[in-house]
């Protein structure tokens, strides 16, 4: 792609742009069969909506699951190719817009590969199948006697050999098989599944090309910044923008609706600064002197919220989960280890702060964001707008990370706003000052763990109690209790083999918006329960890997479902694959080995978003007790592998992300505000 | 009336002389490879050359850049696949994720090799130190920094 872009919407429909696909080159879905190809000279041949093949065999292939830094766009176009057969250097990847034909594209919670294995897998074979029958049509045998391979279809006996690109006016002529009539692969057969693959974006993403939300350019486009009101809820009182529109670049103010409880998506309100570049709407917007009213959240003060999240914590609480008897065997016990956790806010500051594109017409709007979520973008579009979904397009970019705050579309619904205000296309750019101080942030909390040790050191008891704003506040104003599936990750499900366990939570008001980080509330959860069992091997002075095995005790399956968790998916917690990378990690990190003066191991296991994962750190202290990690051991059993490559990156991108949070992580509130601001005082590793 | 050149080309600007080379170059010429990260010199994602050095393109205002010599990682590579050897070596080692910074990274890094074509692990550390990559991809930029040293030497 050329690196200047002036691209229309038709220029972009034409030249079919890899990030954003005109639906005109997508063919008829499998719910219609197959388009009718008389010939294929200049025509693409589309059995299903995930595939397309060109005349001369050149490949396409849908992505319909948001690129932000996991590899998804290698990683689903690939088990496609592998199923079809196809020549990976001969396949393209375009990404699909919002449409609900694609299934389920809220790219969130870590299960992209889980989720469309199946599809995409069935996508290729179905493409597979009938190439093979179309070379078995052209040769007059049966089409068991063919398969396929790289591009092309073999006869086993005669050694005959077509390439797919012969084969698509015959194949477009066959009725799309049934799912039950087509034969998957065996995984001996996988050709790239597994393997080792460079991501599709390389050269994009290495040659300033590659296409994020800041990067498209419209014709007309009007760049804008938005003053929104530093408090939650708050709204303007009064403005004054003389001193704005004073300036050169600018064009005109855009008043936006202050947001109604519960936050969900919406835009949060405020002035928005319509100008002619991006600079020249943030001077603007900066100068604007805006009245705010605060409203209920202008008392927020997070070091008072510290005090009260922990007196929460010292009291009892429901319990979600209560085996055996604690409270006896705390009566009981020898020895007791008891520890306290306060986690702060955190702030996603993906590289790429919020920035979106909308053109609003009067019979169409085309939206072009960095989305984790498009298809409740196009929701958010039609009632905005008023339009009917068939007349609303949103085209996804590349996301220049979204750790889950690109899932909730207010600064996409801004975009449209003031679009539809303007009457011109429309790139609202959040600062980065904008970014973290309007973020989603992942939950403060409090928790409070306890341990009941008999004569032996055996654990007779575990507790553990958390208090924490939910998620679920952000969707619901009056929320102010822990979720269940929150306390399932890592609080709820502590694969523990005590005796007697209760796992209780309570209450806590939300007073900022709260999202979702990375990993979500295994964040906090899993730092106190690894924490606290290493407390517990120093009362019962064990190594710490002696102490979490046999906390973890016989390999088992686990079954909440009589505290309301079920498995995921039909997937049961299983003790043992947590075992074996405690087992493969501290083999591979050298547990035991003799270290420098000053240097430490340190080891902790997680079960997070189906993933079974263990890590050892090597920490060293110095003198003046700082600190330093000169290794990280990390492994992983996360399952089904498509592209090793990828997984490998993603671990080490955790620890950096993990150590940056843990070293540095810190959002504070005072009067309802969000006292950080940029790199400087919200730093990452 | 400003004129510098960009990727070698001839410009000229005369607009308002606090806009910062960042925005310059990303709304004004369109170079979008360039990329905003925070605007106060603080993560590195708009690292451009400035007459062969890597600089924060988004804290240099337009008003000091007569005569200036501009390079954007568009404008990076030479020959006729555009390739630099830096680029080259963050393909090898796979070293990208999301991507968002990575054009300021090899930007930095080319400026590197240019200065000391043969660094140490601590010439590269205080190197790069400041550009930031949210998605940690930093253990492989050193190596692909090193990979690219050996390349070009």
């Amino acid at each position: 792609m050329n690196h200047i872009r002036q691209l229309s919407r038709r220029d972009f429909l034409k030249t079919g742009g890899v990030f954003v696909v005109g639906i005109s080159l997508l063919g008829c879905g499998r719910e219609n069969g197959p388009m009718p190809v008389e010939k294929l000279a200049t025509e693409t041949w589309s059995p299903d909506i995930f595939v397309s093949i060109d005349a001369d065999g050149s490949t396409r292939i849908i992505c319909h699951r948001s690129e932000m830094g996991q590899g998804i766009r290698t990683g689903l176009p690939v088990i496609v190719a592998d199923e079809m057969e196809a020549d990976w250097a001969r396949v393209s990847v375009q990404q699909a817009p919002g449409d609900a034909k694609y299934g389920d594209q809220n790219t969130d919670g870590s299960w992209s590969v889980r989720g469309f294995m199946q599809r995409m897998r069935e996508a290729g074979a179905t493409v597979r199948t009938m190439l093979e029958q179309s070379a078995a049509d052209q040769w007059g045998v049966d089409r068991s006697e063919c398969r396929a391979q790289l591009h092309t279809v073999v006869h086993q006996a005669s050694g005959k050999v077509l390439p797919y690109e012969d084969l698509l006016a015959g194949a477009a002529q066959l009725p799309v098989p049934d799912i039950g009539q087509i034969v998957l692969k065996t995984p001996d057969r996988f050709r790239y599944i597994g393997g080792e693959l460079s991501i599709v974006d390389m050269h994009d993403m290495t040659h300033g090309t590659a296409v994020y939300g800041g990067d498209i350019r419209l014709p007309g486009m009007k760049f804008a910044a938005v003053a929104r009101p530093p408090v939650v809820f708050g709204r303007v009182k009064s403005f004054d923008a003389s001193k704005a529109e004073a300036e050169a670049g600018f064009e005109r103010i855009v008043e936006l609706p202050a947001a109604e409880p519960p936050a969900g998506y919406q835009a949060r309100g405020g002035i928005a600064v319509v100008a002619h570049d991006s600079w020249s709407a943030f001077k603007c917007r900066d100068l604007l002197e805006i009245e705010w009213e605060d409203g209920p959240n202008g008392d927020y003060d997070s070091a008072a919220f510290r005090e009260t999240l922990l007196g929460q914590v010292r009291k009892p609480a429901p319990a979600a989960r209560a085996e055996g008897d604690a409270d006896a065997a705390f009566a009981a016990a020898a020895q007791t280890v008891a520890a306290e956790y306060y986690l702060p806010h955190l702030a996603h500051a993906s590289m790429e702060p919020p920035v979106a594109v909308a053109s609003v017409q009067t019979d169409f709007c085309e939206i072009w964001a960095p989305t984790q979520d498009p298809q409740t973008v196009v929701s958010m579009a039609e009632k905005i707008t008023g339009l009917s979904k068939d007349k609303v397009r949103v085209n996804v970019t590349l996301l220049g990370g979204a750790f889950g705050r690109k899932s909730k579309c207010d600064f996409v619904e801004e975009a449209v706003l003031i679009s539809m205000a303007v009457g011109a296309p429309v790139m609202v750019t959040w600062s980065r000052e904008d970014d973290i101080q309007h973020d989603y942030y992942h939950a403060v909390s409090a928790q409070y763990l306890r341990a009941a040790l008999d004569e032996q050191t055996a654990p007779t008891a575990w507790l553990h109690r958390v208090a924490y704003p939910s998620i679920g506040s952000t969707f619901d104003a009056a929320n102010a209790q822990v979720q269940g599936w929150e306390l399932g990750m890592g609080a709820l499900n502590v694969p523990y083999a005590v005796p007697n366990l209760r796992v209780e939570s309570q209450a806590a008001q939300a007073k900022v918006r709260i999202g979702w980080l990375r990993s979500v509330c295994n964040i906090f959860q899993s730092f106190a329960v690894n924490a606290f069992t290493d407390e517990i091997a120093a009362a019962r002075g064990m190594d710490p890997l002696d102490n979490l095995l046999d906390l973890l005790g016989p390999d088992r399956i686990l079954d909440f479902s009589a505290f309301g968790q079920n498995p995921i998916e039909g997937y049961p917690f299983d003790t043992a694959r947590l075992r074996r990378v405690i087992e493969k990690v501290t083999q591979e990190a050298g547990w035991g080995r003799e270290l420098p003066a000053g240097h430490g191991l340190g080891i902790a296991a997680q079960y997070s978003f189906l993933s079974y994962v263990a890590t050892v750190v090597e920490v060293a202290v110095d003198a003046d007790g700082g600190w330093r990690v000169p290794r990280v051991d990390v492994a992983i059993d996360c399952g089904q592998m498509v592209n090793r490559d990828r997984i490998r990156a993603q671990q080490e991108g955790s620890v950096v992300f993990g150590l940056s949070l843990a070293r540095e992580g810190d959002i504070t509130a005072a009067g309802g505000r969000i006292q950080q601001s940029n790199f400087h005082d919200y730093p990452v590793l | 009336m400003i004129k510098l050149k960009v990727n070698g080309q001839p410009r000229e600007f005369d607009g308002d002389g606090d806009l910062p080379l960042l925005w310059y170059l990303r709304d004004l010429l369109n170079l979008t490879g360039t990329k905003y990260g925070c605007g106060k010199g603080l993560c590195g994602a708009c690292t451009v050359h400035l007459d062969g050095e890597a600089v924060r393109s988004c804290t240099l205002t337009m008003a000091g850049l007569e005569g200036a010599d501009v390079t954007t990682i568009e404008g990076l590579g030479a020959g006729d696949d555009r390739e630099h050897p830096v680029q080259a070596a963050w393909a090898a080692h796979d070293v990208p994720q999301c991507g968002y910074c990575q054009s300021g990274q090899i930007m930095q890094a080319a400026a590197l090799l240019q200065r000391n074509p043969h660094p140490d692990e601590q010439d590269i550390a205080e190197a790069m130190d400041g550009v930031i990559c949210r998605c940690g991809t930093y253990q492989r930029i050193r190596k692909a920094i090193r990979f690219a040293a050996e390349e070009t030497a």
